[in-house]
């Protein structure tokens, strides 16, 4: 049945057809019918890299296949949210290794956008830590795919947004904790200059990263919050937690009701958003331990948090800049602080290295942006994006709803080597997606 | 810890109530008629909610073999939930008298024959439950669900009836009628949201319709409203409807 599509930032919404499997042999059937399709988790990139006149969702293909309490090694279908992995590894001691900003995406996701973390600087992006998973091909061969077995289809599927296939089965390593709390540091920068040094000074921290308020000029100009995290050890959480040290947070969810009217998010209201949050955080720095929910999903508490950009949805902006780019990475917040077009989250944190074919990380410092769709938003993205060409950097695949392909081009070094191996194994563009036809990554463009 | 039984745990409907007694902390015996499709789903219900889960082969139509597969529980269910069931192409039934037996022989025959071995179980230990899904189809015969609905209504009537008979020996017996559902077969249809549930719904109702021992119960409230509207429209006037 036809219906309207959206990712997370609403922008673009497609007329799509979806439909989804329980069982493999219905995976496989799904397949061989003609028409070209993309797989979808739970829809949480946000442009329009899942979507397509056709779309297989995984959400259905949920089940936990194995679970090593002792060795840590985790088993899945690929549709299964870490949302749903959480409540079930995190009594047992154990943690994802590596978490985006939400939990409400699926497993496949995480590899199709080879997530990265707060600890990214440590542990590196989602692809150092999978052992191997299933792929379906285009040509409805499955094959099993690792690092060693097959490299160029495991560089390729890791970050390459669903082209090479569909995932289906996935195992992966998990990181063992003593509790499930995070003891937590909380330091305000009043400039952008004193944030980087900052970050820099605690770089042995396990987690961190840093909300920028963006719009704020002159002398504050950059005043943001660093927040730093390790996973607590027994002896230092609350003598009364130390008997179920493991214990899930309690639920508290909130639902964002409906879609704001878009006037009601204007330079004016940012800026009061942001200066309520620089405040609260009345000492220079804040330590203490709190659940893991708040410090990796502050988000996830309100549910549809982004029905608050309105009907006409929302783009995210994010980009890497290389180390040496600090100024680049001035020069950029200058110009959205000039343009005052609302940047309602301004997240910055610092690479480390990353070796992969198509993945959006490397070294340097990456800058998530939202910006409300308005009148003159692409066109004041295509000035952001010369200037992230200037200092070479590159945008992430997840979040894009609206690049050019020269932009990619220019920012993927391997990315002649990644059209090659989609040409390989998905030769007649079976699979593909408004982004990947956008981008010209699939035959036939 | 008691067990439930899961006859017809493929469907979307049978994973999410067997989801739903697993993490009310039952263990789970899952029944279908290609087990090895079941393999995930058990992996799963044990990972996540401790529990024991095992996986049996069950053919509907094999009636013979539905005593075998009964004695052969270890341990016995102590609730007993048959979810099975097809619904063809009414059209191509009218015209293929082997849809239309294969549907009668599943939705009634089948099901008739393994709750009799359950319930002469129950009824010889003095407890049990036996919960059967059918449908609001059976409520009353329409052209647009002739065959399908026939069956739903004779399994309709075997449960009443069944419910009737073990209700001295303290079996209780429970008709489950789910109205619309999203589940895969349903996903390419137009369904009106307020009168549609998701499989999960449904293992939740199941589950408080358990606990309170319900007899009769609809998974969308007012279907019962609905169902009563239809059934008594008269039969001049219904036979002329295009329902």
């Amino acid at each position: 049945m036809k219906k309207y599509i959206g990712n997370w930032g609403n922008y673009p919404v497609m007329e799509c057809n979806e439909e989804s499997f329980v069982f493999d042999e219905q995976l496989d059937a799904l397949i061989k019918e003609q028409q070209p399709f993309i797989p979808r988790g739970n829809g949480r990139c946000y442009g329009d890299a899942s979507l397509s006149q056709r779309i297989i969702s995984t959400l259905k293909y949920d089940k936990i296949l194995s679970f090593g309490r002792q060795n840590g090694i985790f088993e899945c279908q690929s549709g299964i949210t870490l949302d749903q992995v959480l409540t079930v590894i995190v009594p047992a001691g154990w943690f994802l290794p590596v978490t985006p900003g939400t939990k409400f995406i699926t497993v496949g996701g995480a590899l199709g956008s080879d997530v990265h973390g707060k600890n990214h600087h440590v542990d590196g992006s989602i692809s150092n830590h999978v052992i191997d998973f299933d792929l379906l091909l285009a040509s409805g061969e499955m094959t099993t795919v690792s690092r060693e077995n097959n490299p160029d289809l495991f560089g390729a599927t890791l970050g390459g947004m669903g082209l090479t296939g569909v995932i289906t089965r996935v195992k992966f390593r998990l990181k063992k904790i003593e509790t499930a709390l995070i003891r937590q540091k909380q330091i305000k920068a009043a400039s952008l200059q004193e944030l980087i040094g900052l970050f820099d000074e605690y770089k042995d921290y396990t987690y961190s990263v840093a909300w920028i308020d963006c719009l704020k000029k002159g002398k504050h100009f950059g005043r943001s919050i660093l927040m730093l995290g390790e996973h607590a050890k027994l002896e230092e959480i609350a003598e009364s937690d130390r008997n179920e040290p493991l214990n899930l947070p309690k639920k508290k969810q909130i639902v964002f009701p409906f879609n704001l009217p878009s006037w009601v998010l204007n330079s004016f209201t940012v800026k009061a958003f942001n200066l309520l949050y620089y405040t609260k955080n009345f000492k220079k720095e804040i330590n203490n331990i709190v659940s893991y929910e708040p410090f990796f999903y502050p988000l996830d508490a309100v549910l549809h948090w982004n029905r608050m950009y309105g009907k006409s949805g929302f783009v995210q902006y994010q980009f890497v800049l290389p180390l040496t780019a600090k100024e680049g990475l001035i020069e950029i917040l200058h110009r959205i602080a000039d343009e005052g077009l609302g940047s309602f989250l301004a997240v910055l944190k610092v690479f480390g290295k990353q070796d992969s074919m198509i993945s959006f990380p490397k070294e340097g410092y990456t800058l998530a942006l939202d910006f409300p769709v308005r009148k003159g938003l692409l066109n004041f993205l295509d000035e952001l994006d010369e200037l992230v060409l200037k200092y070479h950097g590159r945008l992430y695949m997840s979040k894009d709803a609206r690049m050019k392909p020269a932009m990619l081009v220019a920012g993927y070094p391997e990315l002649e080597k990644f059209k090659q191996i989609i040409k390989k194994y998905n030769p007649d563009g079976k699979i593909r997606s408004a982004q990947s036809d956008r981008l010209l990554l699939t035959a036939g463009n | 810890m008691e067990t439930v039984l899961i006859l017809g745990a493929t469907s979307d409907i049978g994973i999410a109530i067997a989801q739903k007694f697993a993490a009310e902390k039952y263990n789970i015996q899952l029944a279908a008629r290609r087990p090895v499709l079941l393999e995930p789903t058990q992996s799963d219900i044990k990972i996540r909610y401790n529990v024991d889960c095992t996986i049996h082969a069950f053919d509907a139509l094999q009636y013979h073999t539905h005593s075998l597969f009964f004695e052969n529980l270890t341990p016995k269910p102590d609730i007993t939930i048959s979810i099975f069931g097809i619904m063809d192409e009414e059209d191509d039934a009218f015209e293929n008298w082997n849809l239309t037996q294969r549907m009668i022989d599943t939705n009634y025959t089948g099901a008739v024959s393994v709750l009799n071995i359950a319930a002469k179980f129950y009824i010889k230990r003095k407890k049990g439950t036996i919960i059967g899904i059918s449908s609001v189809a059976g409520d009353r015969g329409r052209a647009s669900k002739l065959i399908y609905g026939s069956s739903k209504a004779a399994f309709n009537a075997y449960l009443s009836g069944l419910r009737n008979k073990c209700f001295d020996d303290n079996v209780h017996v429970m008709t489950v009628k789910p109205g619309f559902v999203y589940t895969r077969m349903t996903e390419n249809m137009k369904l009106p949201a307020l009168l549609t549930a998701t499989p999960r719904h449904v293992g939740e109702v199941v589950f408080e319709g358990f606990e309170k021992r319900k007899n009769v119960i609809y998974v969308k409230w007012f279907w019962r409203y609905i169902m009563l509207i239809i059934k008594n429209i008269p039969e001049f006037q219904f036979k002329k409807m295009k329902l």
